[in-house]
């Protein structure tokens, strides 16, 4: 547990050491208003919710999540520096655990940077905050979703290029699960339970209750499993790994 | 008191390394090396590029899982004890990887939070190292602001931070100038009396000047494991006694009369045709006789001297003439 501590600590600081972190979370911020003010018809909508504002959330995550989870074995691997974190006494999940909170945490900051559009839809009208915290909620669910497939990418190859490629198409199918066009193919010769079930793990579905402000503990326990199951995914790419 | 505790003791505070394997797919990088090290020991590993040396240590440090044989470090199996073994351990792997982002005291500060240094015991470790390696001037500075000396040091730092009772140290001195290189082998020699030490090296001098066991590698197998003094006794230089002489034209003469003396087994005459080298036939001291002809021949010689052997010429024997 220490060994987390530890390693997230070092994460964070080294995040804000590059200009990765300033970086990242101005693209986030500009996109994520350029969005919600430009196309999420914001104002014209007459309506005093953050809806066009979340809504936008799961695509801004499919490119930018990828890139800030792509260097996170990638790189430990290229420079070396793998050798000297497991020759560390500290646990493999305590690594991969560290190493996910801080990436997770420091998109944390960034969403919760978003907070002068809140404070600009409660200016302008009433809306229902439970509704908003809500979607903040699920907001950062489905980020540490994508962040555990992405550092799970990440410690399958050496190439960051590869890591953010692989890691946003597969981040995309996650996306689109639930996505009718997508799923017709398989109509008439699948299962329907199959494809019930691909459907079920989408992003897009489990997101979209949230961020209307049901939080539902299913589409919580959805996020954390899919959470849970590409962590010790990425811990056994590493055990692997070191067995060659 | 008894026999069998200080057997056990013995185990406890040694590395063991027992039929060790490590195969990537076809190739057998370490084939079946059994050794052991106990403290006080610094133990060198010699061998050409390729040899196995890189892929021991990591096992040793738990970095790669052996294919077969088990390693042990103070009692504790590197694979089934992996955390209390890597407690035991300061690593310094090859090329000395570091974070360059991070500045030198905070990528330490990481290092002994890992390593569940706490309270003042931390702050007084850390000030130790970082002046035992000099680190003060470029305390923060980020890592990739420093020379290759500066990170090497840093690599240092960051294994003998924990005051490990087990060292195993890649190329220690690779990139060091000569005035660092004599540094670190002075902290090395410091560090030897208590701590079991593995260094592995290309420079033969350094064996000489810090290792008291060597084990020659070669294709993943031990071809020697000896003191630098017995592998030195194994040269044809052993022994030997080289002249030089004022007027080199004196030189062939010379080689003539020596050939002739008890003793001489063979004499070669070096590349700048400046030296001339007797060597002794099994066991013979030639130093007195050689001296006692100068004398009575009245040579003006300015050099005389014995020769100790040559680590080098032991080396490519050994390891069939592959170069360092």
């Amino acid at each position: 547990m220490n060994g987390t501590l530890t390693i997230m600590r070092r994460e964070l600081r080294s995040y804000f050491s590059t200009p990765l972190a300033y970086v990242f979370i101005v693209i986030f911020l500009v996109l994520s208003s350029w969005f919600t003010f430009n196309f999420g018809n914001f104002y014209n909508g007459g309506q005093a919710n953050l809806a066009p504002f979340f809504g936008y959330h799961p695509w801004l995550y499919l490119f930018l999540i990828p890139a800030l989870s792509m260097r996170l074995w990638a790189e430990e691997h290229k420079t070396g520096t793998i050798e000297l974190l497991l020759t560390l006494p500290l646990e493999i999940w305590e690594l991969v655990a560290g190493k996910f909170l801080a990436a997770w945490a420091f998109t944390a900051i960034a969403v919760i940077l978003t907070f002068p559009i809140w404070i600009t839809v409660n200016y302008l009208g009433a809306p229902d905050n439970g509704v908003i915290m809500a979607a903040y909620l699920g907001s950062l669910m489905m980020a540490g979703g994508f962040l555990a497939i992405g550092s799970f990418i990440s410690a399958t190859t050496n190439n960051q290029v590869i890591a953010f490629i692989l890691a946003v198409v597969i981040c995309f199918a996650f996306l689109l699960a639930g996505f009718q066009p997508l799923l017709s193919p398989l109509v008439g010769w699948v299962p329907q339970a199959i494809i019930d079930a691909i459907a079920s793990l989408s992003f897009l579905t489990h997101f979209s209750s949230i961020s209307k402000g049901v939080i539902d503990l299913r589409d919580i326990i959805y996020f954390a499993l899919l959470i849970g199951t590409f962590l010790y995914a990425n811990v056994l790419v590493l055990h692997m790994k070191k067995t060659g | 008191m008894f026999p069998r505790e200080r057997v056990s003791q013995s185990v406890l505070t040694m590395i063991d390394c027992q039929n060790l394997t490590k195969q990537y797919g076809p190739l057998i990088a370490v084939d079946n090396m059994s050794f052991q090290v106990r403290p006080g020991e610094v133990l060198g590993f010699l061998g050409p590029n390729g040899a196995g040396k890189t892929t021991t240590m990591r096992i040793i440090a738990g970095f790669l899982p052996p294919t077969a044989g088990s390693a042990s470090v103070c009692g504790f199996d590197v694979e089934t004890h992996a955390t209390e073994a890597k407690r035991k351990i300061g690593y310094l792997p090859e090329g000395a990887p570091s974070y360059p982002e991070m500045t030198t005291q905070s990528f330490l500060e990481f290092i002994a939070d890992s390593r569940d240094l706490m309270g003042t015991h931390r702050n007084k470790r850390l000030k130790e190292v970082f002046n035992l390696l000099h680190l003060e001037p470029v305390l923060e500075q980020t890592i990739d602001t420093l020379s290759k000396g500066y990170r090497r040091r840093v690599g240092l730092a960051q294994a003998i931070l924990h005051d490990p009772e087990v060292l195993i140290l890649d190329e220690p001195t690779d990139g060091l100038d000569p005035n660092q290189k004599h540094e670190v082998r002075g902290l090395i020699n410091q560090m030897a009396e208590s701590k079991i030490i593995i260094i592995s090296t290309h420079l033969l001098e350094e064996v000489d000047a810090v290792c008291n066991r060597v084990i020659i590698i070669d294709r993943g197998q031990i071809l020697a494991d000896d003191t630098p003094q017995n592998l030195e006794a194994r040269s044809r230089f052993h022994n030997a006694v080289s002249i030089k002489f004022a007027d080199r034209s004196k030189l062939e003469n010379a080689r003539t009369e020596i050939s002739l003396l008890p003793g001489v087994l063979d004499t070669e005459v070096n590349q700048n045709a400046d030296r001339l080298t007797a060597f002794p036939a099994d066991g013979q001291m030639l130093l007195k006789a050689i001296s006692e002809l100068a004398n009575a021949k009245g040579w003006d010689l300015s050099e005389l001297y014995l020769e100790s052997g040559r680590l080098d010429e032991v080396f490519r024997t050994i390891t069939g003439g592959a170069a360092t």
